[in-house]
């Protein structure tokens, strides 16, 4: 599915999305199609599954722990796309991961991969707009979107130059910094969601944990919400992982509506 | 500004980072030129450092071998390393930019040691990320980064060694971007970096110039120096450039270029590995047929990284400075023959430069006369080397 479909859809219903973020392969690949399932039932409207690398810089300790995991447990850039292949899930799909494994197999090799396995969208941390020309075009060629994030740091000038080259959506990070659980969401995000002249949703990521931070962020003027530690240290207590990800997803997407 | 060396360089960084890049690169083209910074940072690098270095003819080795060799003494400089040349020009830079913090990554120690003398130096709250593997096997210089007031982080995450330390140098700098300066060590990461570490590196290639022009009255035919992440490399080399001298990069060949789909039982990245984007920049990088980034083995910690300097793979790939590599056994024998020949104790980065010499000294490709980067000095080492030979 689309992106920009889902977002109509949502618009329609009057909610706010809520983006689940989980590594693929984490705590191995036999078990990511159902974490993804417990999370698109539970109410996830757009799954972010991680391609992990083995040097994830934006990454803070939860998620680099989950890379870890995963790669350890045998996943790679090959079961990734076959993994997504065989989920039966009806949401969009983004690859999270670093460029060197875009690189690696050739971008216009991965691109085309991503799209064969009902990859909607990109999201490359260490990709930032200006060393982006190519594999935009690609992406245009293949119908993918590319997500590019902005900071709270991120001047006028690049505002303006990253929304418009953006689709999909704009990943907004609430805070300078790594991924991972935070206490308090920055009340300066609402003064970055402002600043940004765009007609595309802008999802809010980095720290979000709880339904607290999710109104918080609606009522800033979020049209989504991206959530990723919280579900991996679900995942990584092998503790009745299943239900409480359902249970912390349920309570999440009632935050966006 | 053109941020790319051919197709190497770039600059590969999470978005927060870029005001970051920007505002080091208008400052570093705004200061280097200007006349209270540069006097300021000769007069460091004179009273502070101990430069000029000797240009040593090392005599003894050059009867044994059969052509002329002269040593760059860099470890000489305060600290035992190449390494001050650069924390005093990036530090002085951050001072001039206003900032407070300064944090940096090390492999050895030599670079965090650098760090060190100058945050105390000038004044700076300063931290320095180190690989668990390279804490334990370089005790001393931990030690002496927190005599001098800096904090050492050990950073226990991938392979416990410099890439990893990098990586949460990195994370720290996102966090922390306004008033921290990552000082990074060599010329590795996104652009500007590479050019700076480059420039402040490059006073040991023009002193050389005058020097063994002096002495010879020519250039040498060669000049040899170890290449990790490629700094003091780059530093001698660069001046010589249009010249018409043999430049010849030794990274560290460990178990012979062994590797498997984890591991590279070596560290030579221009000599093996592929083009890649890691800590910012494209450039020849370890890494396995997904793009994994592979971990590094060298016997000296300064050397032990899965990159190198987008300019130096340039400059490899051009054919102008040629890559070879020096296994791990071969850099000890060195060690211990230059301690022996001319009472010098090299750093074991270092002997990897004199290795190549002593091994090649009689095939006639690096001429009569040899300039080796002697870039630090082997106290570091010791405890390595007395645990190896037990």
């Amino acid at each position: 599915m689309r992106i920009s479909q889902k977002f109509e859809e949502l618009k329609d219903k009057n909610e706010k999305a809520l983006i689940a973020y989980v590594c693929a392969g984490d705590p191995d690949p036999e078990t990511t199609p159902s974490i993804v399932n417990a999370l698109v039932e539970a109410g996830a409207d757009i799954i972010e599954l991680g391609l992990p690398f083995s040097d994830p810089v934006a990454d803070g300790p939860t998620i680099q722990a989950a890379t870890c995991r995963a790669i350890e447990a045998g996943m790679n850039t090959e079961r990734y796309f076959e993994m997504i292949k065989d989920l039966e899930v009806n949401v969009p799909l983004i690859c999270m991961t670093y460029y060197n494994l875009i690189y690696r197999q050739g971008s216009k090799n991965f691109v085309k991969k991503c799209a064969e396995a009902g990859i909607s969208g990109l999201i490359i941390p260490d990709l930032p707009l200006h060393e982006a020309d190519e594999l935009i075009e690609i992406c245009k060629e293949e119908g993918i979107d590319n997500i590019f994030l902005v900071a709270p740091n991120t001047s006028d000038q690049r505002l303006d130059a990253i929304s418009s080259k953006s689709s999909g959506f704009i990943y907004v990070v609430s805070k300078l910094g790594v991924t991972g659980e935070g206490k308090n969401i920055s009340s300066n995000v609402a003064g970055l969601l402002d600043k940004i002249n765009s007609n595309l949703p802008k999802a809010v990521g980095f720290g979000i944990s709880n339904r607290k931070h999710v109104e918080e962020m609606v009522a800033a003027g979020a049209d989504a919400v991206i959530v990723g530690s919280t579900f991996v240290n679900i995942i990584a207590s092998k503790d009745n992982v299943i239900s409480r990800l359902k249970e912390i997803t349920k309570d999440l997407k009632e935050g966006c509506r | 500004m053109n941020h790319y060396y051919g197709d190497y360089g770039g600059q590969y960084v999470p978005e927060i980072l870029m005001p970051a890049l920007q505002e080091l690169e208008e400052a570093y083209e705004q200061y280097k030129a200007d006349p209270e910074f540069t006097s300021q940072l000769d007069d460091y690098l004179e009273n502070y450092a101990g430069r000029s270095t000797p240009l040593y003819y090392a005599k003894n080795m050059s009867d044994k071998y059969g052509i002329k060799i002269y040593l760059k003494r860099e470890d000489l400089v305060h600290g035992g390393a190449h390494k001050l040349n650069n924390t005093l020009g990036q530090a002085l830079l951050a001072k001039f930019m206003g900032k407070k913090r300064l944090i940096a990554e090390t492999g050895a120690g030599q670079h965090g040691t650098a760090t060190a003398m100058v945050g105390a130096k000038l004044g700076f709250e300063t931290m320095v990320y180190m690989g668990s593997k390279d804490v334990k096997r370089q005790l001393p210089n931990v030690y002496r980064m927190k005599l001098m007031g800096t904090e050492v982080v050990s950073v226990d995450t991938g392979s416990k060694t410099m890439k990893d330390a990098i990586n949460e140098a990195l994370r720290d700098w996102v966090t922390n971007v306004g008033d921290t300066h990552y000082l990074i060590g060599s010329v590795v990461g996104p652009y500007p970096f590479p050019k700076i570490v480059r420039d402040f590196q490059s006073v040991i290639g023009r002193e050389v110039k005058e020097q063994v022009m002096k002495v010879e009255g020519r250039y040498p035919d060669s000049i040899v120096a170890c290449a990790g992440g490629g700094s003091n490399a780059m530093g001698i080399f660069y001046p010589f450039l249009d010249d018409k001298v043999n430049l010849f990069a030794v990274e560290a060949g460990g178990e012979k270029l062994r590797e498997d789909d984890k591991i590279a039982y070596h560290s030579a990245s221009l000599a093996t590995g592929e083009e890649g984007i890691l800590h910012g920049a494209r450039t020849k990088v370890l890494q396995n047929k997904d793009g994994q980034i592979l971990e590094s083995t060298s016997i000296a910690a300064g050397l032990d990284y899965a990159g190198v300097g987008p300019e130096l793979a340039r400059l490899s790939e051009t054919g102008r400075v040629k890559p070879c590599y020096i296994t791990d056994m071969e850099a000890l024998e060195a060690f211990h023959e230059l301690s022996r020949l001319e009472g010098i104790i090299p750093a074991l980065e270092s002997s990897h430069a004199i290795a190549y010499v002593m091994k090649m000294a009689d095939s006639g490709i690096l001429g009569d006369t040899v300039v080796i980067n002697l870039s630090g000095r082997g106290d570091k080492d010791l405890q390595t080397i007395m645990d190896m030979e037990e």
